[in-house]
């Protein structure tokens, strides 16, 4: 899928330069962007190996797989394929909470150690596994109770009432969440995505299209 | 009220960090856990991971990048544009919804320019606010997410998301006509 996205976008962006004569704007972008990316990329490292090492700790002392527990009831049935007990899950839900506090510096690193663990369940080494997808999925919808970022720029604008927007994010959040697992949920079943499912027994394939 | 509910979000973004930075440590120092040796050794995976996921973010950030400087998103917009006066958006906000799962720093500047046009406490201003604060940037979360684990073939992760997202716009569109319209 990523390939015809990808594809699309820069092919949809060379066509259209034609038209709007920006096609040395296209160049300088591209350069730029992939600038930005090693920029964001190394300026993880630190956040990242703070947090990382904290896990460490934490994971160490047992919490994760005591937080792993207390959530065994909600995550057996989103998350079939994992251990109940199994760190991924403690993980995972530190991300989730990091990301409804609104602390977006810690939750990426969380959000990857998930990710890691994740991966360690997962038969293939180059092909998205179901839990992956579907917490990749509420991810992207993540709830927040606290947009920080946004609330920021209100206060900088003299809104009179900068917290008005929080009520309404969580519930565009949720519903956002609620879309997510359903989505992610069925088109797993999908047989096209179904084929493809490395962890899915009879067909043990890793070489699917996507 | 307002002075009370700041005070209670500032309390709470200013203590959750450092509460658990000592909460966690403090919890593996009594359970015996050689907190700094395995800190260190965690802390190690810190700069793999970012490392690994350069490449994925290069290719993503790129093609972003090269899509918003050709221009291609104004004529999207002007497609997509009767299907959203359609559902009560007003034409404003439709490029900062759009730009929302490509670009955090592009829908960033656009709402922000939208705020500060229209008025932080506006029905546009409001909207752009919520449309910000209840979505991600689906690519870069992608590319991060799936980069540092090297996983190339996502299967449904690229809808779920879109889909995802495409439902929380609606969701906040919905929310904000009924509360502040």
């Amino acid at each position: 899928m990523l390939n015809y996205v990808w594809f699309a976008l820069v092919a949809i962006a060379f066509i259209t330069a034609i038209f709007t004569g920006k096609m040395p704007d296209i160049g300088t972008a591209a350069v730029s962007g992939a600038e930005t990316a090693v920029n964001i990329s190394l300026g993880l490292i630190g956040i990242m190996a703070l947090w990382l090492g904290i896990m460490k700790i934490a994971e160490e002392a047992g919490l994760i797989k005591l937080l792993a527990r207390i959530i065994k009831p909600v995550t057996k049935r989103l998350f079939p394929e994992i251990p109940p007990d199994h760190p991924a899950m403690g993980a995972m839900l530190l991300n989730l909470a990091a990301n409804w506090l609104g602390l977006s510096n810690a939750a990426t690193p969380l959000g990857l150690k998930a990710m890691e663990e994740l991966q360690s369940l997962n038969k293939s080494n180059d092909t998205a596994s179901n839990s992956q997808v579907l917490f990749l999925a509420m991810n992207t919808a993540s709830i927040t109770i606290i947009p920080a970022t946004i609330i920021g720029v209100r206060v900088a604008a003299g809104s009179k009432d900068p917290f008005s927007i929080i009520a309404t994010s969580l519930f565009a959040s949720t519903c956002a969440t609620i879309v997510a697992v359903l989505v992610a949920k069925l088109l797993g079943r999908l047989p096209v995505f179904h084929k493809t499912d490395p962890n899915n027994p009879p067909a043990k394939q890793t070489k699917g299209k996507e | 009220m307002t002075e009370v509910f700041i005070q209670i979000l500032k309390t709470i973004s200013g203590w959750a960090i450092p509460v658990l930075l000592v909460l966690i440590p403090a919890v593996g120092f009594f359970k015996k856990v050689k907190v700094y040796e395995v800190f260190v050794e965690g802390a190690k995976e810190g700069f793999e991971i970012a490392v690994r996921i350069i490449p994925f973010l290069v290719a993503i950030l790129m093609a972003i990048a090269m899509f918003r400087a050709s221009g291609a998103m104004d004529i999207f917009v002007s497609f997509v544009s009767p299907l959203t006066n359609f559902i009560g958006m007003p034409a404003e906000v439709l490029p900062a919804a759009l730009m929302r799962p490509l670009s955090g720093s592009g829908s960033l500047g656009i709402i922000t320019e939208l705020i500060n046009t229209h008025g932080a406490d506006s029905f546009i201003g409001k909207l752009a606010s919520t449309i910000y604060g209840s979505t991600e940037t689906t690519f870069y979360v992608l590319a991060v997410y799936f980069g540092s684990v090297a996983i190339k073939k996502t299967r449904h992760a690229v809808p779920a998301g879109l889909i995802a997202d495409a439902a929380g716009i609606l969701a906040a569109v919905f929310i904000c006509r009924f509360m502040f319209g």
